[in-house]
Parts: C-alpha cells; sequence; structure tokens
C-alpha cells in the first residue's frame, strides 16, 4: 500500500485513497469509552466457561477527529446526486428531500423495537398502513406488503406468492417467461424460485414480440414477467393483450416496478391487467440508495393474490387500531421484522409532501425532461429507438464506435470529467454500445442542457481526439482502474502484513 | 492464428489428438473475443464429457462464458496452471492455456470436426 | 413541497422542442383503456411546516428508547451509537450515491466496503466477508443456499434454537422447491451435537445453528462443526457480533459461514429494519459467495484504487445463474457500522460486550430472585437470557409497556413458553432494579 501511496502526488487536494483507516491512528488510541460498570464484574469462571477470544481483532484504533478526516476524505471522493447530475437509466436519481432524514430520525420512529406491543407503535403502524394504501391507489393493486428489502427481494416475494397460488389450485407449473430486455434480477429470480427462464427477443419496435409470447404460453407457464415502461424506456402498447393472453392460459403477469417513475397518475399497472408489481422506494419515492441500499421493495397484488403475501402486513382492526397481521394463506416471512421502516419513513414523508397532484407532476415531468434530452442529444448519438420516449431513453455509440473507435465506455468515463455521472452504460443488452439516460423530474433546464452539451463536447472530442476520450477521466480522485488484476488477483480485504 | 494440425469445433474450442487422447482448449477467436481471461473453471481427472453439453466457465472481468465439449469422453488432465495463470489462454491458446486432457469415448467424433479451413471460413462468416 | 425545479414557462420550452403541443401527447403510447383518467385519490400536499408536525405527530404515537427501558432482543439491540457514526452518514455524498459502478467516482463508497470487509472478517475469524446483505435472516438464507451450491446437496438441517423469524424466512425460500429444510429439535435451550449428527444424511448440504440462539444461550459451535464435517456437511452460524468483541469466533471453531445481523454495531433499531447482514466464508469457498465484494487495485497511474470485483458471480452477469438474485448490498448501514466499529476499536467493542454480559447477569439473578420468574435451564449465554414467568406474560409486557419497560420478547421453547430478556451496556443498575421491583409487583 505504501508503495503505491508513492505514486500519489504531494498535496493533491482529494486524489486518491490516502491510506486505511487501519493504518492510521496510534494502537492505544480509541474514542468512546465503555460506560461505568454498576454492576458486579464477570468472574473469571464465567469467562472461561464463555471461551474468550484467542487474539482480539484487529480493528481501527483512531481518535474521533481521525475518524471525521479520514471519512471526511472519502466522502469526498464520491460523487452523489447532491454533488451533479446523475442521469443513470433505470436508477431514478432523484433529490432525496431532507426532511424525510429528519423525520426517520425522530426518537418515535428510530427508537422502536420491533417487538413492541402494537398499543405502543400506533404510529408506526398507522404510517405503513397509510403507505400501503397510497401504494395500493398509485399502482391500482390493492393488496401490499412492504417487507422487501429491495427490488429484486419483491421480485422473489411476488413469484413465490404465484408458485403458492398456483399449487393452491392444483396448477403447479414450471416456467417463467421475460424479455431479453429485462434487468438481470428478473432471470436470477426465476431461479432462486425454482423456475426456468424462458428469454424471448423484443421486436424490432424495441416491444416485447406479442405473437411469440403467445406461442410460448402454456399450462406450464407460471408468470410473464414484463417491465413498463420497458428498459428501452417505451411504453408496452400492447399490454393489454399480453396480460389477456397470459390470464386465458393461467400464467400470472409480474411488473418490475423499476419504471414507476413514468406512470404515476397516468397510468396503473393494476389497470394494466399485472397481478403484482414491486416498487422501488429508493427510486419512485425519493429516498436515498445511500451507495447501494438501504432501499424498500414493497409488493402490491390483486385482491386474489393478497392472500398469500409475505406477512406480516399493516392492517386498521374495526376499532381503528392498527396491527400487524399474517395474511390467511401467507408464503411466510422473507426477512425479519415487518420491513426496512426507516426507508418506509423516509417514502411516506415524500408522499404526503407532494399529495397527489405533485406525484402526477413527477411523472409529467420526468417524461417531458426525457423526452426533451433526447430531441437535442439525438443528432450526436444514435437513438435506439426514436420515437416518443416515457422517462428514460437509451443512446447507441455504435457509429461514434465505427467512426473513431470510442467506445460507450470512453464516453462515459470522459463525462466524469465534466462533473456529470454518466448514464447507465452496455444496458438493455439488446443495443449496442448502450446508454441509457433518466433525467428524473428533480434536474433544473440548465442541468439537462450542461447534460447534452458535454455529451456532444465529448462525441466532438471523439473525432478530433479519440485518445484524449480513450484515457479519460482525468480529474477524478483515480483513473481508470485496473479491473483485470482486481478479478486476477483478488485482494478483498486488509492484512497486517500488507 | 489457427494451427493446422487441430480440429475446431462450432463453439470455438480446438481438439489435438495425440495418441489415444486429445488435448483440448479454447481458439485464437474465442479468446480475443473474451477479452483478458480472469477465471478458467474445469471439471476435475476423472468427471466425463458428453458432446455438446458444458464443461466449464472462463470469465473475463464483465462476461462469463460457456465451454462445450467437443467429444465424448474422460477427463485424463486438467491443466492446474490456469488457475493462478488463466492469462495464459489469452497469450497461449494452443500451447500453454490448453485446457483438458481427454480419453476420447468415440474417437470418430474427433473427425467430424471442422478442419482449418472450414474453421477459417466459419469464423468469417460470423 | 415541491421538488421540481422547472418552472412552467420552462416546460412550455421544452414541450415547443419535443414538438408536443401537450405533456398528454407523451403518453399516447398507453391504451385507453390503461389510463387513469381521473386525480389520485391521495390526500394533498402539504408545507414543510405541516409536514414536520405531522410526522412528529405519527411518532409521538410510539413509545421508544428515549422514553422506555429497553430489555428486548431477538435480532435487535438497544446499544450506544456513538454521535459520529450518524455524522459521517449523514454526508450527502455518501447517502445521496448510487451503488459504486463508476469506481473512479466511487472512491469513498468503496473503500468503506472493503474496511467493513476486513472488519468483519476479523470479528468472525473468516478470510473473506462480501459488502453486506438485506439482513441477518436473509444472509443466513443465502448461507444455506451456497451451502448447497458448494456441496451439490439439497437439504439443510436448521437448529430448533434459531430465531423463528429466520426459520421462517428459510423455510419460505424453501418452498422454491429448490432445497429442503428440516429443523433439529432444541431442547433444554440449546442444539445437541449428537443429535445433529445423527440427523445428517447423505444429502445434507449444511447444519444452520444461531449462537447465541433465539434464548440467547451459546451452542456448542466446536462440536457442532465437528458433527457438520463429520457428515460431510458445512456448518453455518449465526453470530452476535458484539459478543466477537470478547468471545471466540465462529471461524476459530470450525465454522464454514459466518453471518450476523449487523444492526447492533451502529444501527438503530427503526422498528427492526433496515437492517444489516453480515456474511463471511472461507476463501476456497469465494466462486460461491453471493453479494456485492470490494477488491483492491491499482490505476493506469498505479494509485492504489478499489473497485467492485468478481461481479461475474452476480444477476447483471450471470443472470438465472447466478448467485443470488441479490443486487444490492446495506452499503450506509455498512459504513455506519465501519464508522462504529472505528469509533469503539477492538477494547471499546469488548468492553461493551463484557458490560453488556455483567448487566444480563445482574437481571437474571434479580428476575429470579423476585420469585416471579424461572430458569429454564442452566446454560452459557450472552446478554440474552430466558426465564419463565409465573402469570400472564402477555398481560405482563403490556403493563410494564405502560409504566415504560418494553419487558423482554415472548418466546416458545419444548419446556414452555418464555421470555427473552437484552441487556447491553446502556442499562443501568437503577433501572434493573426498578423493573425487577415493579416487576415483581405485579
Amino acid at each position: 500500500m505504501t508503495e503505491e501511496l508513492a505514486h500519489t502526488p504531494e498535496g493533491a487536494p482529494v486524489r486518491g485513497p490516502r491510506g486505511l483507516v487501519f493504518e492510521i491512528g496510534a494502537p492505544e488510541s480509541s474514542c468512546v469509552l465503555g460506560p461505568a460498570l454498576d454492576v458486579p464484574d464477570l468472574d473469571s469462571a464465567t469467562l472461561e466457561e464463555l471461551g474468550l477470544r484467542q487474539r482480539p481483532p484487529r480493528l481501527p484504533h483512531v481518535s474521533e477527529l481521525e475518524i471525521m478526516r479520514h471519512y471526511s476524505h472519502l466522502a469526498e471522493m464520491n460523487f452523489g446526486v447532491d454533488n451533479g447530475f446523475y442521469p443513470l437509466g433505470s436508477c431514478t436519481m432523484k433529490y432525496n428531500p431532507r426532511i424525510g432524514e429528519d423525520a426517520c430520525r425522530l426518537e418515535g420512529f428510530a427508537g422502536l423495537h420491533p417487538s413492541q406491543p402494537y398499543s405502543s407503535v400506533q404510529g408506526a403502524l398507522q404510517l405503513m398502513f397509510e403507505l400501503q394504501e397510497a401504494l395500493a391507489e398509485l399502482t391500482g393493486l390493492p393488496g401490499v406488503t412492504l417487507q422487501p428489502a429491495a427490488g429484486a427481494h419483491g421480485e422473489l416475494a411476488a413469484l413465490l406468492v404465484f408458485r403458492a397460488a398456483h399449487i393452491a389450485e392444483g396448477d403447479p407449473r414450471k416456467r417463467v417467461i421475460i424479455p431479453d430486455t429485462a434487468h438481470g434480477t428478473n432471470p436470477a429470480t426465476v431461479t432462486m424460485c425454482g423456475y426456468e427462464t424462458v428469454t424471448v427477443p423484443s421486436g424490432p419496435d424495441g416491444l416485447i414480440d406479442v405473437d411469440t409470447v403467445c406461442s410460448l404460453l402454456d399450462d406450464q407457464v407460471a408468470a410473464l414477467m414484463l417491465t413498463n415502461p420497458n428498459t428501452l424506456g417505451l411504453f408496452e402498447k400492447r399490454i393489454l393483450e399480453l396480460t389477456e393472453a397470459a390470464h386465458a392460459a393461467g400464467a400470472f403477469v409480474y411488473c418490475d416496478g423499476a419504471n414507476m417513475n413514468a406512470l404515476l397518475g397516468r397510468s396503473r399497472p393494476g389497470d394494466m391487467g399485472f397481478d403484482a408489481l414491486h416498487v422501488n422506494l429508493h427510486k419512485t419515492f425519493a429516498t436515498p440508495h445511500g451507495g447501494g441500499g438501504a432501499g424498500s421493495g414493497p409488493v402490491c397484488v390483486t385482491s386474489r393474490l393478497a392472500t398469500y403475501l409475505p406477512a406480516p402486513v399493516a392492517v386498521r382492526r374495526q376499532d381503528g387500531t392498527f396491527a400487524l397481521e399474517t395474511p390467511p394463506d401467507s408464503i411466510g416471512r422473507v426477512r425479519s421484522a415487518a420491513g426496512n421502516f426507516a426507508v418506509l419513513v423516509r417514502a411516506y414523508t415524500y408522499i404526503r409532501a407532494v399529495g397527489g397532484d405533485g406525484l402526477a407532476e413527477v411523472t409529467d415531468q420526468a417524461v417531458l425532461s426525457a423526452n426533451y434530452l433526447k430531441e437535442r442529444l439525438k443528432d450526436v448519438f444514435d437513438v435506439a429507438q426514436d420515437r416518443t420516449c416515457m422517462h428514460e431513453f437509451v443512446l447507441s455509440s455504435s457509429s461514434l464506435k465505427r467512426r473513431t473507435g470510442v467506445r460507450t465506455l470512453d464516453v462515459a468515463k470522459r463525462l466524469l470529467d465534466h462533473g456529470v455521472h454518466p448514464p447507465t452504460v452496455y444496458f438493455p443488452l439488446v443495443v449496442e454500445e448502450a446508454l441509457m439516460i433518466e433525467p428524473t423530474e428533480t434536474e433544473p433546464l440548465s442541468a439537462l442542457d450542461a447534460f447534452a452539451e458535454a455529451l456532444a463536447s465529448v462525441a466532438l472530442e471523439a473525432q478530433t481526439d479519440p485518445d484524449l476520450v480513450k484515457g479519460a477521466p482525468y480529474t477524478t480522485p483515480v483513473r481508470r482502474i485496473d479491473e483485470v488484476r482486481a478479478a486476477r488477483e483478488p485482494d478483498l480485504r486488509w492484512r497486517p502484513s500488507d | 492464428m489457427y494451427p493446422k494440425d487441430l480440429r475446431y469445433s462450432k463453439e470455438h474450442e480446438w481438439v489435438r489428438p495425440e495418441g489415444d487422447e486429445v488435448v483440448i482448449g479454447i481458439t485464437h477467436f474465442a479468446q480475443d473475443q473474451l477479452g483478458e481471461i480472469v477465471f478458467v473453471d474445469l471439471p476435475a481427472a476423472g468427471e466425463s464429457l458428453c458432446a455438446g453439453a458444458a464443461f466449464g466457465e472462463v470469465e473475463s472481468v464483465k462476461s462469463v462464458s460457456e465451454l462445450y465439449s467437443p467429444i465424448d469422453g474422460e477427463v485424463v488432465a486438467v491443466n492446474e496452471a490456469l488457475t493462478d495463470t488463466p492469462e495464459t489462454v489469452n497469450s497461449d491458446p494452443y500451447g500453454e492455456g490448453w485446457m483438458l486432457r481427454v480419453r476420447p469415448g468415440d474417437a470418430s467424433l474427433v473427425e467430424g470436426l471442422m478442419t482449418v479451413e472450414d474453421y477459417e471460413s466459419f469464423i468469417s462468416g460470423a | 413541497m415541491r421538488f421540481v425545479s422547472i418552472t412552467c414557462e420552462q416546460r412550455e420550452a421544452m414541450l415547443a422542442v419535443v414538438g408536443a403541443k401537450t405533456v398528454d401527447a407523451l403518453f399516447e403510447d398507453i391504451p385507453p383503456a390503461a389510463r387513469l383518467e381521473r386525480p389520485l385519490d391521495l390526500p394533498d400536499g402539504m408545507s414543510e411546516i405541516d409536514l414536520a408536525r405531522h410526522m412528529r405527530g405519527l411518532s409521538a404515537r410510539n413509545r421508544h428508547a428515549g422514553d422506555t427501558v429497553v430489555f428486548a432482543g431477538a435480532g435487535c439491540y438497544d446499544h450506544h451509537i456513538p454521535s459520529v457514526v450518524d455524522h459521517v452518514v449523514r454526508r450527502p455524498e455518501f447517502f445521496t450515491a448510487y451503488t459504486p459502478y463508476q469506481p473512479e467516482v466511487s472512491q469513498g463508497t468503496l473503500q468503506a466496503i472493503y474496511e467493513y470487509q476486513t472488519m468483519v472478517c476479523e470479528l468472525t475469524a473468516m478470510d473473506v466477508a462480501n459488502a453486506s446483505m438485506y439482513d441477518g435472516a436473509t444472509a443466513f438464507v443465502e448461507a444455506a443456499l451456497m451451502a448447497c451450491r458448494l456441496t451439490r446437496r439439497s437439504r439443510v438441517l436448521v437448529a430448533g434454537s434459531v430465531l423463528p423469524e429466520w426459520a421462517q424466512a428459510l423455510s419460505t425460500y424453501a418452498s422454491s422447491g429448490l432445497f429442503e429444510a428440516v429443523t433439529v429439535p432444541a431442547r433444554g435451550g440449546a442444539v445437541d451435537p449428537g443429535l445433529v449428527r445423527e440427523s445428517i444424511t447423505e444429502d445434507t448440504a449444511a447444519v444452520l445453528v444461531a449462537s447465541p440462539n433465539m434464548w440467547g444461550s451459546l451452542e456448542e459451535v466446536g462440536a457442532l462443526a465437528r458433527a457438520a464435517h463429520d457428515g460431510g456437511a458445512l456448518l453455518v452460524v449465526a453470530a452476535n457480533p458484539v459478543l466477537l468483541g470478547l468471545l471466540e469466533p465462529p471461524g476459530a471453531l470450525g465454522a464454514d459461514i459466518v453471518v450476523a445481523e449487523g444492526q447492533s454495531l451502529g444501527g438503530s433499531m427503526s422498528f427492526g429494519g433496515p437492517g444489516l447482514g453480515l456474511f463471511a466464508c472461507r476463501s476456497e469457498h469465494l466462486r460461491q459467495l453471493p453479494g456485492r465484494l470490494v477488491g483492491r487495485t491499482v490505476d493506469v497511474d498505479g494509485s492504489a484504487a478499489f473497485v467492485l470485483t468478481l461481479s461475474t458471480r452476480e444477476q447483471h452477469i450471470r443472470r438465472e445463474k447466478a448467485t443470488s438474485n441479490i443486487c444490492s448490498n446495506h452499503a450506509l448501514n455498512a459504513l455506519a457500522t465501519g464508522v462504529h466499529l472505528c469509533a469503539l476499536g477492538a477494547r471499546g467493542l469488548a468492553d461493551i460486550a463484557r458490560a453488556s454480559m455483567a448487566k444480563a447477569r445482574y437481571l437474571r439473578d434479580g428476575l429470579i430472585a423476585s420469585g416471579r420468574f424461572k430458569a429454564p435451564w442452566e446454560h452459557p449465554f450472552g446478554y440474552e437470557f430466558a426465564l419463565t414467568f409465573d402469570g400472564d406474560l402477555s398481560g405482563m409486557r403490556d403493563r410494564m409497556m405502560e409504566r415504560g419497560y418494553l419487558a423482554g420478547v415472548p418466546m416458545p421453547s419444548p419446556e414452555g413458553e418464555t421470555v427473552v430478556f437484552a441487556v447491553t451496556e446502556k442499562r443501568t443498575r437503577q433501572e434493573m432494579d426498578a423493573f425487577i421491583r415493579e416487576v415483581g409487583a405485579l
């Protein structure tokens, strides 16, 4: 480590890691003192019976100031929505309102133990119940569980609900159909739920091929798993035909709700014929992504399926009090506790902050902003599907690559030098050299314009000085990373001998 | 790029007969498509192979490709060195980057594989 | 409140660029029958003043750790969180960032996770830890799935002493039909390694235990490891990470996979979520590890740099053949845990474990002496223990909550219903004396 650090220029402000937290501080440093012991200490016989560690864990030994300096330095090497435009397609990197951060830290929320008697947590249960009701109204699917910890976790819960329903109806099934544009979590979830994946190609218009789907639907298909709008940012226009055909074959239809930001107040998955979907609270409902989590992936289902939802769900009893209950034919728990409650508080706060009208405006603006950016960029890059998009759209660097040798990866890295986070790259898999752009409704017009100009200037640089783009980034805390070395010689933890 | 004494499969494996046994690896074309190889997962000696079935995987940083056996047979030896130096598959795919030594169940299957001329026209059409 | 930055005037200009007369025109792909032709039936938006008042009002309808004395655990603990933890976590560069897919601008998240991975390895005495999972229960399930892949067997034995919620999560995942979970009954407060050995069949991938278990008792991890290995199975141990500051870690006792609920290291209780799933294994099993991993490497200039690595295990690359469908980690919670462990250091963590255990013994002795509680068994325990109550347990908990105490967590056992109390370093002798007196006088 020390040798490698020598390559970092002396006195550079935020240029690369300065050292691990294990390598700073003095061996005797510590920060928090345990409380004075006001009861008899453990005696040596007890300690012996318990089995003491042979060697203490090698944890950092730092003062509070050293902690703040270390993590401040780490923070400065990071880029968040608060730092600049973050148009990651399918990730909905919108602004995270601060009142949600304050609300979830109120002692009356943060200090709740999951085993408290219901009478002592009526406010929390009411919040959960009202959040369920709001999600039911927004999705048109009345059965809601807030349990799943993330979108993929919601997918899993929902497919297990399908499985339980089919089995209960004496009609167990084997396969799940997904389009080739699907997020990777979809096929991975299918496997974890004991099904086989059948992948169907998209048509030339970027939409799922309805005829192919219909030809595959038989009495062994458990579900059709779609994303709508799909990952090309296109609304599946024939959705009603698809859901009808699936239902006619006895299959359920699942909606990956990653793209709900395109639908609020405009269309409801339940009205499209979907039987279940998950909602990513950390996308549509403005809770922070946290560098990878914790998020939350509630699942909404039809009333027919509500009886199978994972336990528990929040209910309002006849006397007006709130409680947690297990649905009659529940698949059971998918985790401990009742959900990522602190995330639920933030999402609830957001929904109450903007209200029904505000949520409709969110979608309208998200879709308009995406179409605006697409118009501004369509002469610079190839557009995967040049027609009205929903909340996101996909560009391709294919012709740029042919002309200049500059690939999407290079474009993304060069954007970093322009102070914007790159779009999602190389996804969906059906578009070569894909750049998937989702601006979100919270970005000001000036940010959209600056991004369009940044992409245009990178495209221009690719013509005039392709090596400049291929060598990017130059201004970031570290430059392009040797990922091959990381994979060939995995270094996954510090060791003191390093 | 494509040695004349080898036979080739549509899944981009090569086969070199050596006495009663054959040696199997992946072609220059395959390693080039994969990019820098970071991991190779191979069966153990003694396991049996089925023509057309997956017998292992090669990984680059951001992709995984299955290896499909061109023939039936039993694995006699495995190139253990690839565990530590998978990059040999990139640098020397026909030599140090070999993967398996196999005793074929039916030697005639080898004859059914592509010659170098066939393979070269196969990949130029691909 | 409104978080859209664009003005009405700008909106008109944008529509002109797009070539649409109205915003409605952008939604024409939605078939009319699927359009929502009415306003959403949701309350109107609120001003920040009103909303803050509303949220305070809701929160005020809950009793909480600030106004009650918490003697409950069962996976969620009322430990002290140093102030510095939340001050780091509230840095927006951390919490408003996405998954670190662009490593050049994510070194903060990546390095913090690498350091967290190291700390988890150190605590558990294992070789490799992932970047975290949703919670202890889901990490436990993922461990079972991993063991099935590693051994190519499809049956797991789960100790009857594992927290019911965790065992239920395991059986829900098992409804996929991919594996079978069979319970080995636990008697006398712990599972018997001999019975475990007898229960292992040729198809058993793993033995899953928790130590401390649902009653707070420590299991005989070393003997369980021998039993599992003797039958060709792996041993998965769910640990309490605070106790690992003082007690011999499962990694040193032969466990193959160690998981834990990490909430007790810097996470607020928050009604049980989000939690933090700690997950560690041996290096030879690395390729079957679920979840994200951060590795250290260099950039083109040779500077040390961190990056997500070995991603070919994951769903975005391997799709239906991935090791798990997980597409996130609880990164912000892992960050909090890293800061928390920095603040405590090895000595601080050991002190907290020791103080909690000493106080737990004080409370246990006092409750038994009150005459209202009995010990169902004698077993080594950490800072959580089970007693039986002479009377109506649920009524006792409700009445004690009215008096400002969260009086343990009810927990079934073959020996009858128990109540499990947890005592952290935050509890004082005064609180415990008052609780013993008041519960004794019920």
